[in-house]
């Protein structure tokens, strides 16, 4: 005779727990985070009330901190399109660059243009090529079956390899002394931003997508289909869902959405191409997407949360707490989130087992 | 789909992998509270990498140490792992709200961002490594680390038996192309037989990427490795398979001492005190500084106890000429792959040309994207 575990799954996880647990999971790796600062001689509630007030406590913290969660809201809401119909879009890394190199060409070809012009073109060629850039895969995946976890992802390393391609090559700035930079952009391409902050137009964009979002998902026909075809594949088919159709929209949209990043990151904040435009936005808003249940509202939250976190980071470094700190705290918060919502699913039954 | 079930794990095992990485990384001591003494001038560095490099990234703050202990009235700090993009403009600003008087980029793309940042700090000194951009208020510099690359050459060129030599190198860069370039022309001083064969991995900091290209050199027969990147990585793969090594950056005979013969290192202690002293005493320009081998900005580390003592003596002759004028590396006649003349008898290489380098000499196998 033993004791076994099993997991059962429950039913209908209450409205309570779907809050409480993601916040006390929060917390617990809080806890972790100050157990390591701790063993390694900090005193936690300093470092942590240093990361909160440099991240959030002034206005340019703040300011900067939306700066961050910019890009990785426009990259969650552009995931969390593929994801509630169950399509693995690992790809925002390299939608955002293809999104930024499309922007990028515009300025750079037609440097006399006036704003007016200049960015709505660069805004539509950052969504086109971005949408583009998530269509390939989709296409691979309803014809014929290509798995677009593994598609996506290596589109990544493409998509990157691309935009160092263009900036050690053809787009190297002639003035550049042959560093791998684009020419830099006229003052018409860059975004206009609040105040003398760095926070550009790109906020407003990604909150009304979030709301468009919002309505889609919940309010019209295609978002129900969406989340039928992702629910069940063989249920949608049945109801005469056109799911290869929507294999292609979702992820158009997804990549647009992916490519908007890019193109609001060169134009409002870098100014030119140049390799390593993003540290990973692209993989960090699969977590904040996540995090978020996909829901556009908590992505926006939860984005403005992982920019703090890594504005904080980098804040109390100045305090002797190294880099790692902050990327080991983001990890943690993932961990037990993910964790805890497993328990959410799930509830643990312990019972005897019958000895074989 | 049963996608989910794959994703939650895939989720599970991304966040461990996030949560090792950031185990991984360097503990610095805390000591950041010392009593502050009155009226010390801050003085602040970013970093590209990890300070527990034991490259780029390393040797700055051992020179940032080597301020410190030098210059009692400075107080410093860091800033490390900082991405070139939109996040450096932000910490660069934050240091100088903190109170830095003087600031040290250290990093080639964080040229926009420093000259950004200068424009609204007008009375704050900013010194920027490794670009061409100057303001009122910023300086930039640099090391002829091709001095030091040509003396390791010359080790190199005297220790390779196979007469293949493979060169891990970093970006298509000029400062990269030119250290290849450098160490060509040192190892062809000794061996007109050998060549060069170049592998990019396009990273400055990736441990395994960098380790493997050096293995794949020297299965195509190098048997003496050197490389441009911030890892000991490609000296590890040496001493692995038994062959020989050159470093960069800083002494990498200890990651693995039994194939690094010598590491072209910098040196950037004393300019940085030279620098925070000239702001003190309002002695300060925004100039171009280039130190060479003469100021002992890059030098050579130690040889290992493989080198000949005929080696040593060709190095230090060879050092010799630079140090005191008589000669420089990229006198002519030099001749680019193809053969050609670039740079004629009696013609130097002047400093702009060097600085945009975008060709190969003679000897060099490999090629530069375009």
């Amino acid at each position: 005779m033993a004791i076994g575990v099993k997991f059962e799954k429950r039913l209908n996880p209450s409205a309570a727990m779907n809050v409480t647990v993601p916040l006390l999971s929060v917390l617990a790796a809080l806890a972790v985070g100050a157990l390591f600062l701790l063993l390694t001689g900090r005193d936690p509630v300093e470092v942590y009330e240093a990361m909160f007030k440099g991240a959030l406590g002034s206005s340019y913290g703040l300011a900067e901190t939306v700066v961050k969660g910019i890009p990785l809201m426009l990259c969650a809401l552009g995931i969390s399109v593929a994801f509630r119909m169950q399509l693995w879009n690992i790809g925002a890394e390299g939608q955002f660059y293809m999104g930024a190199f499309a922007a990028s060409w515009l300025p750079l070809t037609f440097p006399d243009l006036p704003a007016a012009v200049m960015l709505p073109g660069m805004l539509l060629l950052g969504c086109a090529a971005g949408g583009l850039w998530g269509l390939i895969p989709a296409l691979l995946r309803a014809r014929w079956k290509v798995n677009e976890i593994i598609t996506t992802l290596m589109f990544n390393y493409v998509a990157i390899l691309w935009v160092d391609y263009l900036v050690y090559g053809p787009w190297k700035d002639p003035k550049g002394f042959n560093f791998p930079l684009s020419a830099k952009f006229p003052a018409a391409a860059a975004l206009p931003t609040f105040g003398t902050s760095r926070v550009h137009v790109g906020l407003i964009l990604a909150v009304l997508l979030a709301g468009v979002f919002w309505v889609v998902f919940t309010k019209s026909r295609w978002g129900y289909e969406i989340k039928v075809i992702g629910s069940s594949e063989q249920a949608a088919r049945y109801a005469g869902m056109d799911i290869k159709g929507n294999i292609y929209r979702v992820m158009l949209l997804s990549g647009a959405v992916c490519g908007l990043a890019g193109m609001t990151e060169v134009s409002g904040i870098v100014g030119r191409l140049q390799p390593g435009l993003s540290p990973g936005y692209g993989y960090t808003a699969i977590i904040v997407a996540w995090l978020s249940k996909l829901h556009p509202a908590a992505i926006l939250v939860v984005a403005i949360l992982f920019g703090a976190l890594q504005v904080g980071g980098f804040f109390v470094q100045t305090m002797g707490v190294p880099a790692s700190v902050s990327a080991m705290l983001q990890g943690a918060v993932l961990f037990f989130v993910v964790g805890g919502e497993f328990l959410t699913q799930y509830r643990i039954v312990l019972a005897r087992k019958e000895a074989a | 789909m049963k996608n989910r079930k794959f994703l939650i794990f895939m989720t599970v095992v991304m966040a461990l992998a996030l949560v090792l990485a950031g185990c991984g990384g360097k503990k610095e001591e805390p000591k950041k509270d010392a009593p502050k003494a009155a009226e010390k001038i801050k003085v602040a560095f970013v970093y590209v990498g990890p300070v527990g490099d034991g490259g780029w990234t390393y040797a700055h703050d051992q020179a940032r140490k080597y301020l410190e202990s030098k210059m009692p009235d400075v107080q410093t700090v860091f800033v490390e792992s900082v991405p070139e993009g939109a996040d450096s403009e932000r910490v660069i600003t934050q240091l100088v709200e903190q109170g830095a008087k003087i600031v040290f980029t250290t990093s080639f793309g964080y040229m926009d961002p420093t000259i950004n940042v200068a424009k609204k700090y007008p009375n704050v000194t900013f010194m920027h490594c490794s670009g061409f951009k100057t303001a009122p208020n910023v300086g930039t510099y640099f090391g002829r680390m091709y001095q030091a690359r040509y003396l390791s050459g010359i080790v190199a060129g005297k220790q390779t038996k196979s007469n293949v030599i493979g060169y891990v190198a970093a970006f298509p860069i000029p400062e990269v192309v030119r250290g290849i370039n450098a160490f060509t022309v040192g190892v062809r001083s000794v061996n007109p037989q050998a060549k060069v064969k170049v592998i990019w991995t396009n990273t400055w900091y990736d441990p395994a990427k960098e380790k493997q290209a050096a293995m794949s050199l020297l299965d195509a027969g190098a048997d003496v490795i050197t490389q441009h990147q911030d890892t000991p990585g490609p000296m590890q793969a040496a001493q692995e398979k038994g062959k020989f090594g050159i470093g960069y950056n800083t002494d990498m005979s200890k990651m693995a001492p039994k194939a690094v013969m010598t590491s072209p290192v910098w040196n950037w202690g004393p300019y940085y005190v030279k620098v925070v002293e000239g702001v003190k005493n309002k002695t300060w320009k925004n100039e171009q500084y280039w130190g060479s081998l003469k100021e002992n900005v890059v030098d050579l580390a130690p040889f290992g106890p493989m080198v000949p003592e005929e080696t040593k003596k060709l190095v230090a002759d060879a050092k010799k000429k630079i140090v005191d004028g008589s000669w420089d590396v990229f006198w002519g006649p030099v001749k680019d792959q193809t053969g050609a003349v670039k740079i004629a008898a009696g013609q130097k290489m002047s400093d702009a040309d060097m600085l945009s380098f975008n060709w190969f000499v003679e000897g060099v196998d490999g090629t530069i994207s375009k």
